[in-house]
């Protein structure tokens, strides 16, 4: 395949005109000294259209999506409803770049303008920034400006930030003078040299806690408090705003953007109006034009890495700017009350699966936890084996926790969300029991 | 256009969500519970349709204009790799799969894709190894610098300073800061490439990296390029690649055989992934054999029986960079549009983009003022100072050329040229859309001349006129 349209001939043309007489492209690449030249360019040749797409179409099939899945941990099986697709793969969004030129990007100027207002009003909180790469370095991030608000750093992490968040984080912050300790009560090592504490509301093991106290106490010592959310489940539960919190980030996959084996995701951060300018990533903005027409740009640049260089708050550069419009037409059609529907469906069907798999013998489960969607079970063997045989009787039962807590060989990460039935709860119930049974 | 917030209005019809159909009620201690419902618009489907298509309609495009935006490589993103990118097989696939015991044999397409694209990113580069977990270019950086910091750690000393040339991107200084090293910038010498006295006196055993851009953003290729490497590896520095430019050099030359150390790759300019409005994009990184064992984990490997798993057990691993295995609906694209162009096709987008690129040079350069008067590879820079003395800036014509239908170059940078016009056609441009653009570019010079004070009234024909960005940072409206 090739998508060039010049034909042989444009080329000679333009060739000539560039002075190349002969014709011979290779004239242009003289900078580059012979012996400098691709020792190697073993690639096949190429195929057409419907060549890869039958290879393609191939390996997809490869993958076997059809198991009843109640594997989350941190990523979720929503319902995406069509129109996103139709809306997201218009070109005119998604072939287009970062909005420098803004009267010529008004669409997604506006869009993510519309993204940060979605945010705000969903974490109850001040401002939002463009959107980050994805749940995990946006804890990065929040840490990051964190450091640069107080000017501390000793880092509180909560036993139940998402393990995957937690090694992202580490990894990013290795060379930086940084101190983490991780607990599962902040309160205990909070003192006034803590930059920030690390939260994580419903937390990996799906728990809910009202943290209103901890926050307090967290600003009372002087640090900021960082918290990461599922934002689904903010259709119902406690903001973030109203317990306190001063950096609000998460993983958006959840809200209309699909699995994918790991991405493009979502990662969002919204934070207090004071702390606008300590915050990292794109920002759009209102203004007008010279005859008073409302209009968008980004805004508050001097932050950014292509102004600041060394001294940016950060080195990235772009956003995820068609997820970010993926999760606005999301919360955009579900709405106020869809919102609310999908946050409350989840939850309950989850409560029923908590509820039939608590009944069966060997089975121990925390049921006066309180949970949003995902719940811990602990099995009578470990989770892992218990996995593995039953996705021989079509199911991915869960997440087994041993797989990042030492302790936790035999506990599983149940997630339910509101695409289950009853039917399907019940059957991976009795698979489960009758698992046990044997 | 209104927000779409102005257009919510109660008692519009909830969009339907699978309800519950077990005998569970929903109960949650109040504590537990927002106060109140989030504000988000109450809209019908319908309205939601209209107004992103609305909003749409107000951006120029790659598919509706000519986009020569320079560094960005907005080249045309062939279709078929979007009906891939939505097939089941991959989109409902869970990452975490193949981390449960038995999970990898319901991903062994997903994971034999990842494993291929790495090996045609390694004949491509002329790196031994690649990690596609970078989620977007200066994320690529990012983990390259990690990775040679882990390298020097273990050698035991981490060392202190990245050199970065004068005319780098803002995102390679940024990077090297986050990455805990000072950074210290090296000029261009007149013919635009890196001076190398400037970087012979300042390399020593203190310098963990040099960053280069290759070739750089001026569009030139270093022939001494051998002799920085070489010069760097003497005293133990390494150096990456700046990808962000292969698509010049695609099938004529390899970091790899140049003497990087390691290079990322922006999927979403050379493999032609869209950009998506300011992503995703991807940015996987490639080393040489003496960093791959600090690459990030898990690895993906092929076990003898022709399966493909996971490996997690790198001791020397700089850990995790992203949550998985980067974003894989962006890899699967590039790896269906490596395959579908093959050996020949990748030699063509480099032939015909360099051609195009030189093509409008020599065509303007009576017009406009070439800062650096050589051959140039995928893109050309020139400067609008000869404009800017009849008050015409880089930026009037930018506005300009708007009006035209046309999306401006990157204006502006490098930083090192004045009134900077970045202009890179890319290889799927035709000689028609070229002529057509000189033409205007040529027209608008003149009017430079001839009525300067045209160019405040531009753009004119777009939904709103030139924006007042100091409005909008000193009276900060963020949202609704």
């Amino acid at each position: 395949m090739s998508y060039i349209s010049n034909t042989q001939d444009d080329k000679l043309k333009m060739l000539q005109a560039i002075g190349i007489k002969d014709g011979d492209a290779e004239k242009l690449f003289k900078d580059i000294p012979k012996d400098l030249r691709a020792r190697s360019f073993n690639i096949q040749p190429g195929k057409n259209e419907y060549e890869v797409t039958q290879h393609v179409k191939g390996l997809a099939e490869k993958n076997n999506t059809r198991l009843i899945s109640f594997l989350g941990a941190g990523y979720y099986d929503h319902f995406i409803p069509a129109a996103i697709d139709a809306l997201a793969s218009r070109s005119e969004f998604y072939t287009a770049y970062t909005p420098y030129q803004s009267e010529a990007s008004q669409g997604t100027l506006q869009a993510i303008y519309e993204y940060q207002s979605a945010i705000c009003r969903l974490t109850g909180m001040d401002v939002a920034n463009a959107s980050l790469y994805d749940g995990g370095t946006a804890v990065f991030e929040a840490t990051m400006m964190a450091m640069r608000i107080t000017k501390k750093s000793k880092f509180l992490i909560d036993s139940g930030l998402n393990p995957i968040h937690k090694k992202i984080l580490y990894t990013h912050s290795d060379n930086l003078p940084v101190d983490f300790k991780e607990t599962s009560d902040v309160n205990k090592l909070l003192d006034d040299k803590t930059a920030a504490i690390i939260l994580q509301n419903p937390n990996f093991f799906g728990t809910i806690t009202d943290y209103t106290d901890i926050i307090k106490k967290a600003h009372n010592a002087g640090a900021v408090v960082i918290m990461s959310v599922y934002p689904l489940s903010l259709g119902i539960l406690k903001t973030p705003a109203e317990m306190g919190a001063d950096i609000v980030i998460g993983e958006c996959q959840s809200l209309g953007i699909p699995l994918s084996f790991g991405g493009p995701y979502l990662g969002f951060m919204a934070t207090k109006k004071e702390y606008v300018r300590k915050m990292p990533g794109r920002i759009a903005g209102v203004t007008t034009d010279a005859l008073g027409r409302r209009g968008f740009v980004l805004t508050l640049q001097t932050r950014e890495q292509h102004i600041r260089r060394e001294k940016a708050t950060s080195n990235i550069c772009s956003n995820q700017a068609l997820c970010a419009l993926r999760a606005l037409i999301y919360m955009c059609l579900l709405g106020k009350e869809g919102l609310k529907k999908v946050a409350q469906s989840s939850a309950v069907k989850a409560e029923y699966a908590k509820n039939i798999l608590s009944k069966i013998k060997g089975i121990k489960l925390e049921k006066t936890l309180p949970t949003f969607n995902e719940f811990v079970i602990e099995l009578p063997v470990k989770a892992d084996k218990i996995t593995q045989k039953m996705q021989d009787k079509g199911f991915i039962a869960g997440f087994p926790l041993g797989r990042f807590y030492d302790n936790m060989e035999k506990h599983l990460l149940v997630a339910v969300t509101e695409k289950h039935t009853k039917q399907q709860i019940d059957r991976y119930a009795k698979a489960l029991e009758l698992l046990l049974c044997n | 256009m209104q927000l779409i917030f102005e257009k919510s209005k109660d008692g519009k019809k909830v969009f339907p969500v699978p309800e519950n159909d077990t005998p569970a009620k929903f109960k949650l201690d109040k504590k537990y519970m927002r106060e109140t419902s989030a504000e988000l618009p109450q809209v019908s489907e319908f309205d939601v349709v209209r107004h992103f298509t609305g909003l749409s309609k107000m951006n120029l495009s790659v598919d509706s204009n000519f986009y020569p935006l320079g560094s960005c490589t907005m080249k045309y993103n062939p279709k078929f790799t979007e009906a891939l990118a939505a097939l089941e097989g991959f989109c409902d696939l869970h990452p975490f799969l193949p981390w449960l015991s038995g999970g990898a044999r319901y991903a062994q397409g997903a994971l034999e894709l990842i494993y291929q694209l790495q090996k045609q990113l390694c004949e491509i580069t002329g790196m031994s190894a690649f990690t596609t977990q970078p989620l977007a270019g200066a994320h690529g950086e990012l983990t390259g610098i990690l990775l040679i910091a882990a390298y020097h750690e273990h050698k035991g000393n981490r060392r202190k300073i990245v050199l970065i040339p004068d005319s780098g991107h803002g995102t390679n200084p940024a990077t090297a800061t986050i990455a805990g090293y000072q950074v210290k910038t090296i000029a261009s010498d007149k013919n635009g490439v890196l001076d190398l006295n400037a970087l012979k006196s300042s390399l020593n055993k203190d310098v963990a990296a040099i960053m280069l851009t290759c070739p750089n953003t001026l569009g030139i290729f270093n022939s001494q390029i051998k002799e920085v490497t070489d010069l760097a590896h003497k005293e133990g520095t390494l150096v990456y690649c700046d990808g962000a430019n292969l698509n010049a050099i695609l099938g004529r030359a390899r970091p790899g055989d140049l003497g990087f150390d390691a290079v990322h790759v922006n999927l979403h300019k050379t493999f032609a992934t869209p950009h998506g409005g300011g992503g995703p994009g991807a940015g996987p990184v490639g080393v040489k054999k003496e960093l791959a064992p600090f690459l990030p984990v898990p690895r993906i490997t092929r076990e003898n029986k022709g399966n493909f798993g996971l490996d997690f057990n790198s001791k020397l691993s700089i850990g995790h960079i992203a949550p998985f295995y980067g974003n894989f609906l962006v890899l699967l694209k590039a790896y269906a549009y490596i395959l579908a162009l093959g050996k020949n096709g990748l030699l063509e987008v480099s032939e015909n983009a360099v051609i195009n690129a030189n093509y409008i040079m020599h065509k303007l350069k009576d017009y406009y003022e070439l800062p650096y008067n050589r051959g140039c590879m995928h893109e050309c820079i020139f400067s609008a100072s000869k404009q800017a003395k009849n008050g015409v800036h880089a930026l009037d014509i930018a506005k300009a050329l708007i009006d035209k239908g046309i999306h401006p170059p990157t204006i502006y940078f490098p930083l090192i040229v004045k009134e900077a016009m970045m202009i890179e056609p890319t290889e799927t441009e035709s000689k028609e859309t070229l002529d057509s653009f000189i033409n205007v570019m040529i027209e608008l010079s003149k009017l430079a001349e001839d009525d300067p004070s045209k160019f405040k009234d531009f753009p004119k024909t777009t939904p709103v006129g030139r924006l007042d960005e100091v409005k909008a940072a000193k009276d900060l409206n963020l949202r609704t």
